[in-house]
């Protein structure tokens, strides 16, 4: 498809010509580069709660990101308003970041090859509202069905789709259309008159439908959430100190989302304000570790056929047999820096500014059987789910918190613990890596990141690892 | 275009179109903000949006929707959407609008709006910005970096009508400055903030203060260690403290209420802290960012007091968790641009104690004075609390030393019992305020 095919031409009659003088408007002050970011979102949201579907929400925002660069200064302006005068009136806002004569004539806008990391004919939020009301519906049912312990269930299910098109002074022209949808579960469980325990399990992805009616059903995340509620209620506080800690394959890699993902985006190393700047080259992790981002896995969470600015998503090598390689770029660090794009420029809105940022972060499958490494541990930790997580990226300290991890004793998993915050700090913590897993997972695709006030969907994922030293806090 | 009458026109459309009830969100803003770094401008933003929010009421069904499209065809779309969507959601016996005795609005200036953050010219801000950047460099030769400095102003309009009569509207404005230096020092590199925010530019903290004050919390990081694992006795700052706050009111919040899912489920009228304790919600005070003249229901604001010496008095509640509790709603509905009303708080605090925060520090031989917490480590249901944390570290009643990457963990019932101090210094920076607060012992996990 061209782009006289393409959304934002067909909706809004919005031609290449219409583009470059917009382009034009907003470098009319003399920027060295111009972009401009067009977005429509059209969101559904349904949950259900005590067994009635309460709430079922849709929406649409729709806008213009307008954003001018000269040297390492940025203007942005944006409208919500996709008239030409009310664009072309952003661009002048925009433009009023540099000083000085156009020095741009024309700019040739030239298409972006296509590809299809998410080949979803029909997006969930068009297809009809009954079969999506029925996912929540029959997840209910199934985590009230698990165990007569469940006491409360809440289900929800939202999808957006997001079609954007991105122009820019240096010629690039991309559109792309982005569906997303998620489901989670929480339930709430409780034995007699004791402490009741929480249980969450959820997923998605840049998927459609029958991913709900196929891959991952209502009732598998119903049945995980029960479970992890029930774990709980047979759980001991956890330990307080510095121990082995083994963390399961999956979610659990949030910790290197947290570790080093944060720490390798670019703006913050061409600042010097990362613990990870000047470090390129230097031994920051174990040998055993690999880490990569990459925004170019078919159907992920975190996947993208162009980043918000236009460039094409890829697989990015941050971290090599514990060396670091390399940080994610956004157009500004790039520019600045001279260094080459990684696809990694994301941004929640049109009213946003992009930002170098993760798409999926994960660290590469090692030799070890994930069971020879519980047994090699005589006293520990084991880690088999999180929630949040958070980093000081100067100081390099990072937090996340395990909501289902259990006691190893003698090379056994034994007694589950209650939750407890794990903390550690970046540039040093995945040096006590000592084994690693052969059994690479990704997660179920629920994970949302915030920097700087910007939330973006991300996916991450981890093998077995083992890690010699961690400081756990809990009270025991 | 005039926003009330777009509110009204919505109301009258979600009837004509078979709704049984309706409520009528729509909000209307401008946002300007400068940031600067290491002296020079980085990034000026500047723009407006709007948008409008429809819920409606089918008898007892519920459906809901918003859009940024404010034109005649983007409206219609919106209220045709919420009708459709009430078609598919369940009866809810529950479901409703408050009832019509109990809307209003607060009479009198809540004091939200001020001209003088619009008419501040836009070189006047980022002058300021780079004013509180320049004053953290100059503080110290070892604050030698910057994440930069930012002047943002907001200004808005909301309005809110309901099928029952109900029409308001009021305008709010913002305007805040802040500061993030970076210390650097024998390879140990640290960042801290500072900030101002206010209703009105003169009610600001001058730049120079925000910077230095930023500066001195990154300074007196530098070269943290870790302590080992103990227990003892543990401080928050006013602005840790706060965090509290977030937990506490999760815990009384009437959605987590009614479903059980809250360690006070059942506590009303009993002792749940120290006697010392009391804590407040009041969406009365003028100025505070709190406050506005009715909730998100078209309920005017009050004064609660959630807990009183100690003891649990009241929950907060929208009219939907009053009706499943058989209370009355209290003033804290809350929600976006539209949905059903979740619940909120207005201005939500600890008032001051009798203590000098300084004589609270002289009170510990041993313990952790806390600057940041890091990470989501509560859990209201079971009242579990687990941290990441950094702070200072205090010997014989004096800060000797920083800490950091360690836990500090407990349950928040006992925090609550155990909170041994409370400072007389409380001050209001965004509607969540404590003053400084002891605990005599919680669990530091550190080597």
């Amino acid at each position: 498809m061209g782009f006289p095919d393409s959304f934002f031409a067909r909706k809004f009659n919005i031609t290449e010509r219409d583009l470059e003088s917009y382009l034009a408007e907003a470098l009319s002050s003399g920027g060295d580069y111009a972009d401009l970011y067009f977005e429509y979102v059209s969101t559904s949201a349904l949950s259900i709660d005590e067994s009635i579907v309460k709430s079922a929400t849709q929406g649409v925002t729709l806008g213009v990101g307008i954003r001018v660069i000269q040297g390492e200064r940025t203007g942005y302006a944006y409208s919500d308003d996709l008239s030409p005068e009310k664009i072309r009136q952003a661009a002048k806002v925009a433009a009023c970041i540099a000083n000085g004569p156009s020095q741009v004539d024309k700019t040739g806008l030239q298409e972006g090859t296509k590809r299809d990391l998410y080949p979803v004919l029909v997006a969930p939020g068009e297809t009809s509202l009954a079969e999506r009301v029925a996912l929540v519906k029959r997840a209910n049912e199934a985590a009230r069905a698990a165990d007569p312990r469940v006491v409360q269930v809440q289900a929800s299910y939202a999808d957006s789709l997001r079609h954007v098109l991105v122009a820019t002074s240096d010629g690039v022209l991309n559109f792309d259309r982005q569906p997303l949808a998620r489901m989670g579960v929480a339930v709430l469980a409780r034995e007699g008159d004791g402490v009741p325990q929480r249980g969450y399990a959820g997923g998605g992805g840049r998927v459609s439908l029958d991913f709900f009616l196929q891959e991952k059903t209502p009732e598998h995340f119903a049945q995980k959430a029960v479970r992890q509620a029930l774990i709980q209620l047979g759980a001991v506080p956890a330990p307080a100190g510095e121990m082995t800690v083994v963390l399961g394959p999956g979610w659990p890699g949030i910790l290197l989302h947290e570790a080093v993902g944060h720490g390798l985006e670019a703006d913050f190393n061409r600042k010097g304000v990362s613990a990870f700047s000047d470090r390129i080259g230097q031994q920051v992790a174990s040998p055993l570790c690999t880490v990569v981002d990459d925004g170019s896995i078919r159907d992920r969470r975190g996947s993208l056929n162009v980043d918000d600015e236009g460039n094409p998503t890829q697989q990015n090598v941050l971290i090599e047999n514990g060396v670091l390689r390399g940080y994610l770029q956004d157009k500004l660090s790039s520019r600045i820096t001279r260094s080459k794009p990684t696809g990694s420029g994301r941004r929640e809105s049109y009213q946003h500014i992009p930002m170098p940022r993760m798409t999926n972060t994960f660290m590469l499958a090692g030799e070890s059987d994930p069971e020879e490494i519980i047994r090699s541990v005589p006293k520990g930790l084991y880690c088999a789910n999180f929630g949040g997580g958070q980093v000081d990226i100067t100081s390099g300290n990072f937090v996340f918190s395990a909501s289902e991890s259990y006691l190893i004793e003698d090379g056994h998993i034994t007694t589950p613990v209650r939750g407890a915050t794990l903390i550690g700090n970046g540039p040093e913590a995945l040096k006590y890596v000592s084994m690693v897993g052969n059994d690479l997972k990704l997660d179920e695709g629920v994970g949302v990141c915030g920097k700087e006030g910007q939330s973006v969907p991300v996916g991450v994922g981890i093998p077995t690892i083992k890690l010699d030293r961690m400081t756990v806090g809990g009270t025991a | 275009m005039n926003l009330e009458e777009l509110a009204s026109g919505v109301i009258e459309q979600a009837k004509k179109g078979g709704a049984t009830g309706a409520e009528c969100t729509v909000s209307e803003g401008d946002h300007f903000s400068a940031s600067v770094r290491m002296g020079e401008i980085e990034s000026l933003q500047e723009a407006g949006s709007r948008g409008a929010g429809v819920r409606v009421l089918i008898g007892k069904n519920a459906g809901s929707a918003y859009t940024s499209d404010l034109s005649d065809d983007g409206i219609a779309h919106m209220v045709r959407s919420a009708l459709d969507l009430a078609k598919i959601t369940s009866e809810d016996p529950f479901a409703g609008l408050p009832d019509a005795s109990e809307l209003g609005k607060m009479t009198g200036d809540l004091e939200l709006y001020s001209d003088s953050v619009v008419q501040l010219p836009a070189s006047t801000k980022i002058e300021w910005a780079k004013r509180a950047e320049a004053a953290a460099l100059a503080a110290d030769p070892r604050i030698a970096n910057s994440e930069g400095a930012s002047f943002d102003t907001r200004v808005g309009s909301t309005v809110f009508a309901n099928s029952l009569g109900f029409l308001g509207s009021y305008r709010s404005s913002s305007c805040s400055i802040s500061a993030v230096p970076v210390a650097k020092q024998n390879g140990s590199m640290e960042r801290d903030f500072w900030f101002s925010i206010a209703r009105s530019v003169d009610a600001l903290e001058n730049p120079e203060d925000v910077g230095r004050k930023a500066a001195e919390r990154a300074l007196r990081r530098l070269g943290a260690r870790k302590v080992s694992t103990q227990k003892a006795p543990v401080i928050f700052e006013p602005r840790v403290a706060r965090t509290l706050l977030d937990n506490i009111f999760d815990a009384i919040s009437g959605d987590s209420v009614y479903r059980s899912e809250t360690f006070l489920a059942g506590k009303l009228g009993q002792k749940v802290a120290t006697e010392k304790l009391t804590v407040v919600d009041d969406a009365t005070i003028p100025k505070l960012f709190g406050s506005s003249p009715f909730d998100d229901e078209g309920v005017p604001p009050r004064r609660t007091a959630v807990i009183q010496d100690g003891v649990l008095q009241s929950w907060l509640l929208n009219s939907y968790t009053a009706r499943k509790l058989g209370l009355r709603t209290t003033g804290n509905a809350s929600r976006g641009i539209t949905g059903n009303a979740g619940v909120g708080h207005g201005n939500f605090y600890i008032p001051k104690g009798a203590v000098d925060p300084a004589d609270i520090i002289k009170s510990v031989k041993r313990g952790l004075y806390v600057t940041e917490l890091i990470g989501f480590g509560v859990n209201i249901v079971t009242g579990d609390y687990s941290r990441g944390a950094a702070g200072l570290w205090i010997e014989n009643g004096e800060l000797a030393y920083p800490v950091s990457e360690i836990t500090i963990a407990s349950t928040l019932q006992e925090m609550l019992s155990n909170l041994e101090a409370i400072g007389s210094d409380l001050e209001f920076r965004g509607a969540l305020a404590s003053p400084t607060l002891l605990i005599a012992e919680m669990t530091i996990s550190g080597q």
